[in-house]
């Protein structure tokens, strides 16, 4: 039988129970919120299972939400189930003091440099990745540019802010 | 950040090893880009190489979070520039997938088009590129000529020819004008005469088939592990094709091939982006038969080049922003972000030249992305590199490179 979402959250809410959480489905893409804990097993368990067989890392990367305290960084991972032409979006957060989340490189060698690059952008700590250095930035850099509060221009230029067009706040 | 001085120290173990460090550019002409590989070697055989990349991060992922829909475009020419109007596309389509915008069928069809156009050029560049790197210059400057026609097309619907930022959120900027179509149909027209010259050029040639058989190959199952897409994907043998698995922009109404090779070689990969390119312009053949057949049973398609739902994003026509008021103020309010976008999460792939290039789009419902992620696919897939080309020669690894068809502005974002 062909694989569905609908079918693939059963299987996954019967392996898991309430472990998952969150799920939506939003333009057709199902998409889940797993534990950080857990981020391994739940894609070691989708790559085993024949009935699923997500074999396939599309993407792999962060997002700063510096509002949602004690899970700043939310680590996105697209999986693919290239058989079953079946797209998965997994989501991981963690807090911004501690941002460790295991490395998916045992499972997927592609993961190797994606991980590297969200270490480099956000500085999430991937416990257990061979080599987890900076890749597209210099080495000497002592932050993480794509965290919201770095800005991107000189934050004395007021002229760019959003509430010169009519919709306030400042989104940093 | 912190001054760092480097004086150069030679390691102890430099002078008792037996192998040879080489740097491999970042700016070598046989590297096709700035791309820097620390290899060691021995005699002419590579032991291992460390690539370094990011010499040319322009923080395109940071930038995009501080502008409007629109000034985004041409962020993403500059992604893979061999092939901008697919990027340029892609990232339009992302927009409208947000909306929940439909597309008339003329308009895909166009942009199928001008997306096939793209291929041809991209697989060329980078195949003509293979065979200068063995030592065959003809093929490269004879195919140029039809490469330049191409951006002659890009240039006759857009304006400019290599970073396009070429249509608009729901079609195009303008109607493709008469002499578009005459060179499209010029193009496909003299085109085949040319590739076939450059096959019987290359594909049988003794010398071309000794160098790259055989040099840089990788399985199809490491080649799904390292996440890589696209012909050299393919090339592997997989069929994997976003075009086919998830299809966009009406792909799904066309017949077509997807070209698979077996060993992921170099070789393999050079005849999967010829294949490519017969199976574009069989593509865009079909494209322009049914544009015709449009037209034929209504005339009034002939007007149509952007989605009337799309008409809050559209742009007014330049003459009437010089000379209407009206329309100044819609092109400043479009093109500063004052346009209502809903709040979603949205991943939309497409299938660029060298692979699926994915856009993960996070909107708050403000003027400019929340979050903006390019899935570049050479990124992902350079990373095999040196698995693929130790324990091969230093002249396969040359040819791997260029052949894995590396762009610097799409590895570096």
């Amino acid at each position: 039988m062909a694989l569905t979402n609908e079918i693939l959250k059963e299987k996954l809410t019967e392996k898991f129970g309430e472990a998952l959480t969150n799920w939506e489905e939003p333009y057709g893409m199902l998409a889940v919120t797993a534990p950080a804990e857990m981020n391994l097993k739940v894609m070691q368990h989708l790559y085993d299972d024949d009935s699923t067989r997500f074999r396939f890392l599309t993407d792999l990367t962060a997002v700063h939400y510096p509002e949602r305290k004690g899970e700043e960084l939310c680590v996105v991972y697209h999986l693919h189930s290239l058989e079953n032409n079946v797209r998965l979006r997994m989501k991981v957060y963690v807090p911004i003091e501690k941002p460790d989340v295991f490395t998916a490189t045992q499972l997927f060698s592609g993961a190797n440099w994606m991980e590297r690059e969200t270490y480099d952008n956000f500085g999430v700590n991937f416990v257990g990745h061979p080599n987890l250095t900076r890749i597209l930035n210099v080495d000497e850099m002592d932050y993480f540019p794509m965290r919201k509060e770095y800005r991107m221009e000189d934050p004395t230029r007021i002229d760019k802010d959003d509430e010169m067009f009519g919709r306030g706040g400042t989104v940093a | 950040m912190t001054e760092q001085q480097n004086h150069i120290q030679l390691a102890e173990e430099s002078l008792a090893k037996q192998s040879t460090t080489l740097n491999l550019g970042p700016t070598h002409p046989a590297t096709h880009g700035v791309f820097q590989n620390i290899m060691e070697i021995d005699g002419e055989k590579v032991l291992s190489t460390v690539p370094t990349i990011g010499y040319i991060h322009r923080a395109f992922e940071k930038i995009a979070e501080r502008r409007p829909y629109y000034q985004i475009t041409p962020l993403t020419d500059r992604l893979n520039y061999c092939s901008a109007p697919i990027n340029n596309m892609g990232w339009h389509m992302t927009i409208e997938k947000l909306l929940n915008i439909k597309i008339p069928k003329r308009i895909d069809y166009m942009r199928v088009i001008i997306m096939e156009l793209a291929r041809i050029a991209d697989h060329l560049i980078c195949n003509s590129v293979v065979a200068v790197d063995t030592g065959a210059l003809t093929g490269f400057t004879y195919v140029f000529q039809w490469r330049e026609l191409i951006y002659e097309i890009y240039e006759e619907v857009c304006g400019s020819r290599l970073t396009t930022n070429i249509g608009r959120v729901g079609g195009f900027e303008r109607n493709f004008s008469k002499v578009a179509w005459k060179k499209i149909d010029k193009f496909m027209e003299g085109f085949p005469k040319v590739m076939r010259e450059f096959e019987a050029l290359l594909n049988r040639n003794r010398i071309f088939m000794e160098r790259c058989i055989g040099a840089g190959p990788i399985s199809a199952e490491r080649a799904l592990n390292y996440s890589m897409t696209g012909p050299n994907l393919r090339a592997a043998g997989v069929d994997y094709d976003v075009r086919v698995a998830q299809p966009y922009s009406s792909y799904e109404d066309f017949d077509f091939k997807i070209p698979v090779g077996t060993t992921g070689d170099v070789y393999d990969r050079y005849m999967v982006r010829n294949d490519e390119i017969w199976e574009s312009y069989k593509i865009i053949q079909q494209a322009l038969e049914k544009i015709t057949k449009l037209e034929q049973e209504d005339p009034a398609q002939k007007d149509i080049f952007y989605a009337p739902e799309a008409d809050h994003f559209h742009l007014p026509a330049k003459e009437d922003v010089y000379t209407k008021m009206e329309a100044l103020i819609y092109h400043f309010k479009m093109i500063m972000g004052e346009i209502e976008v809903l709040p979603g999460e949205v991943y939309h792939a497409v299938e660029g030249a060298n692979g699926e290039l994915g856009y993960y789009l996070i909107s708050d419902g403000g003027r400019t992305p929340y979050r903006l992620h390019f899935r570049r696919p050479c990124f992902i897939y350079y990373q095999a590199y040196p698995e693929i080309v130790s324990g091969g020669l230093l002249s396969d690894a040359i040819i791997t490179l260029s052949s894995l068809n590396v762009i610097a502005g799409e590895l570096d974002a």
